[in-house]
């Protein structure tokens, strides 16, 4: 190293990474895309090749479960987004909620978890997870001191969505790192909402984030996908909480993956363990797809923000509008918060409650024309659904309360089309929804 | 595993396999602020194949215990007492860029003790830019962003981990963030810039050597690496193409599959 003046780091930024982290062509016969490595299976060498990638002893592929080279380029790329050490791509952003709960957890075993989460993420940690012996108890997600009194002596992690799905309310990341870390826990976020575009919550303290991938990432409605991202900080040995990270697993001759692994130990026990055991693997042309959807997030990100905060002023002026939830409104509990976590934008999910409850919300969603009425946010399509009779409609009545979740509750997620022909299309579900008001008025 | 030098538990990774006094004995040196995490793809294949190995923190860092030995000559002595302290009489060393420097002075200092040498991006001497010297020393995580940055070649800037999902910068710049920065990249860098007796020390080497050098590497760059070679007799020398310092995970196979060639005929285990 010379005397010279120093520089700045000259390592890839978010555009680029976007486009080109975790893939060379020189090793790839000079192709320039990614290749879709459609293969179960890869030839070993010669026998001690196969003993060495089974032993973990040597990097590589064996079976498309356990990893797979285009799969591989997804997880690499979006660890490098992230700012995390290492990823694990699996085939939903369920899967890799379970699977983050699986390599954490053991029966006996209790999580804190956000009440307001989408309500799949719900029934897995309310129903699910206690038939495998794992219990959870919900808190609020802006009840922080909640968190803290919820955590019991068996507590392996505290989970939230940053962003409550379909709420809005903001978990205070920041200060619930804080309580999980003095407890000697991971913080576990899920930040599907917010892409790493809008947010990388290992700057604010997370451990493991988790995405559905088939939202924003992929962006474009066509393929299914999870990926759990470790931030590599969080030290496993700092207590005993964590026996299978720390003591030599049977699995793998007695390897300890805190010792042998340290900052990515969390990914390889969910890649060694989970992905052998469980099996959620993603496709590689799911993969592929994911990816080109990375190539232009950045872009498409802006466009969702700014579409989101002109549907917010077009709401918020709506004579057919109750209220309006976005963390860009001034009034909204978390605005300050969202200043502080989500700098680059608010995100593209609204929720909005529609004048005459139920009912209207019903005429509203079907009427509307060019807004797709559907189970999915994240797409480059604006859609729209009434929870309370769709996503969340598996909860009864105090849950749906307790997830702060109301009958004439709408969400949106705008998408990037023109902003004028949202706005028309909208004017033609709140003409309908205000028919059936006007008649029984009559 | 865990044992005691000069009073200081010490943490060594045995590669995932026990510990067994019967077998030759490999020591992997760790670089400048780094851990026994480097080598993960390198030491796990001797363990499972007839070596025990002992990837090391040295004091201070990692899992290990005490502080961070100030200078290149404390940390040789320390090596040699390694040695001692998990009872064996002889080993073969590996060491990566300060580890080289480490690993040359253990070797001239202690010639009867060691078999082998391999050196993977080293240098006869690594003299410090002074203001990256001055941001390690003020723990300026900036300190390490450039090391990940230069230790990296254009290639490795892109990823391509060997292990599916890892992702090399953020990987090496958590493991060197893991410790309070000045306490041991700080010290490491303070320590390799004062190291002035590596040419004098590699001449005294009479072992069979190994270096492997790669050509984007612009920590230790080639010509340095051979300039340290051509003064160790016979000493072999690999060079890597379109790889940067980090070899040993950028490039984790070819390293792997040079450094088994060498210790298996220099060092032979009986179980291969």
């Amino acid at each position: 190293m010379s005397d010279k003046k120093i520089p700045s780091p000259k390592t890839y930024k978010f555009d680029t990474l976007s486009l080109h982290a975790g893939y060379q062509p020189h090793k790839n016969a000079g192709s320039r895309q990614v290749p879709i490595y459609q293969t179960t299976s890869y030839l070993f060498d010669d026998v001690d090749h196969a003993a060495a990638l089974f032993n973990l002893e040597r990097g590589g592929h064996i079976y498309s479960r356990i990893s797979n080279p285009t799969v591989g380029v997804l997880e690499e790329r979006v660890a490098s987004l992230e700012g995390g050490t290492a990823a694990l791509a699996t085939s939903s952003g369920m899967s890799a909620i379970f699977l983050a709960v699986m390599t954490l957890c053991e029966a006996g075993d209790h999580l804190v978890v956000s009440s307001q989460l989408y309500g799949g993420t719900v029934n897995l940690f309310r129903l699910t997870l206690p038939k495998f012996g794992i219990k959870c108890t919900f808190v609020k997600p802006r009840d922080t001191k909640g968190f803290k009194k919820a955590i019991q002596k068996n507590t392996k992690g505290i989970f939230g969505e940053l962003v409550g799905n379909p709420g809005n309310e903001i978990m205070n990341m920041p200060e619930i790192a804080k309580i999980a870390h003095e407890a000697g826990i991971p913080l576990m976020v899920d930040a599907t909402y917010q892409t790493p575009y809008l947010c990388k919550p290992f700057e604010h303290g997370a451990d493991i984030v988790i995405h559905s991938l088939t939202k924003w990432m992929a962006g474009h409605g066509s393929s299914m996908a999870g990926i759990l991202v470790e931030g590599g900080k969080f030290d496993w040995m700092q207590n005993d909480k964590f026996p299978t990270m720390t003591k030599p697993y049977e699995g793998y001759h007695g390897l300890s993956f805190a010792e042998e692994f340290g900052p990515t130990a969390f990914t390889m026990k969910a890649r060694a363990e989970g992905m052998r055991d469980f099996g959620p693997c993603l496709s590689p042309q799911n993969a592929w797809n994911v990816l080109q959807g990375i190539e232009t997030l950045s872009v498409r990100m802006k466009k969702h923000c700014s579409n989101a905060e002109e549907m917010v002023k077009y709401l918020l002026g709506h004579e057919s509008v109750a209220w309006v939830s976005h963390p860009s409104v001034p009034d909204h509990p978390d605005h300050e918060l969202a200043k502080q976590l989500l700098p680059n934008g608010r995100g593209s999910m609204i929720a909005f409650g529609i004048k005459g409850g139920k009912d209207a919300g019903v005429e509203f969603i079907n009427n509307v024309k060019l807004a797709s009425h559907l189970a999915n946010v994240g797409d480059t399509r604006t859609l729209v659904i009434h929870p309370a009779s769709g996503t969340h409609s598996q909860m009864d009545e105090a849950t749906l309360k307790f997830a702060g979740l109301s009958h004439d509750m709408i969400r949106l997620s705008v998408g990037i089309e023109d902003i004028d022909d949202i706005k028309n299309d909208f004017e033609i579900g709140f003409r309908a929804a205000r028919k059936p008001r006007l008649v029984s008025n009559q | 595993m865990k044992f005691k030098v000069n009073g200081h538990e010490v943490f060594a990774s045995t590669g995932g396999r026990p510990f067994d006094k019967n077998k030759p004995l490999i020591i992997f040196v760790h670089g400048s602020g780094l851990t026994h995490m480097t080598w993960v793809l390198q030491t796990r294949y001797f363990a499972f194949h007839g070596y025990s190995v002992l990837a090391l923190d040295m004091p201070g860092h990692g899992l290990s215990s005490g502080y961070s030995l100030k200078s290149i000559e404390d940390m040789a002595d320390w090596v040699s007492n390694v040695i001692d302290a998990v009872g064996y009489k002889e080993a073969s060393l590996v060491g990566h860029s300060q580890g080289c420097l480490v690993t040359i002075e253990c070797t001239s200092r202690y010639p009867n003790k060691i078999k082998t040498l391999s050196l993977m991006g080293g240098a006869g001497a690594i003299p410090m830019n002074p203001e990256l010297l001055a941001l390690a020393e003020n723990n300026d995580p900036k300190a390490v962003d450039l090391m990940m940055d230069w230790a990296h070649g254009p290639a490795g800037h892109f990823g391509g981990h060997p292990v599916p999902g890892l992702y090399h910068i953020n990987t090496g710049g958590m493991l060197a963030k893991s410790r309070t920065i000045k306490d041991t990249l700080g010290v490491d860098f303070r320590a390799c810039d004062n190291y002035k007796n590596g040419f004098e020390a590699a001449k005294k080497i009479k072992i069979p050597t190994l270096s492997i050098l790669a050509t984007d590497d612009k920590m230790c760059p080639v010509k340095e690496g051979k300039k340290l070679a051509d003064l160790i007799k016979g000493s072999k020398v690999d060079i890597i193409d379109n790889c940067g310092h980090m070899m040993l995970l950028e490039e984790a196979d070819r390293v792997l599959k040079v450094l088994k060639n060498f210790i298996i005929i220099n060092y032979p285990a009986k179980n291969i």
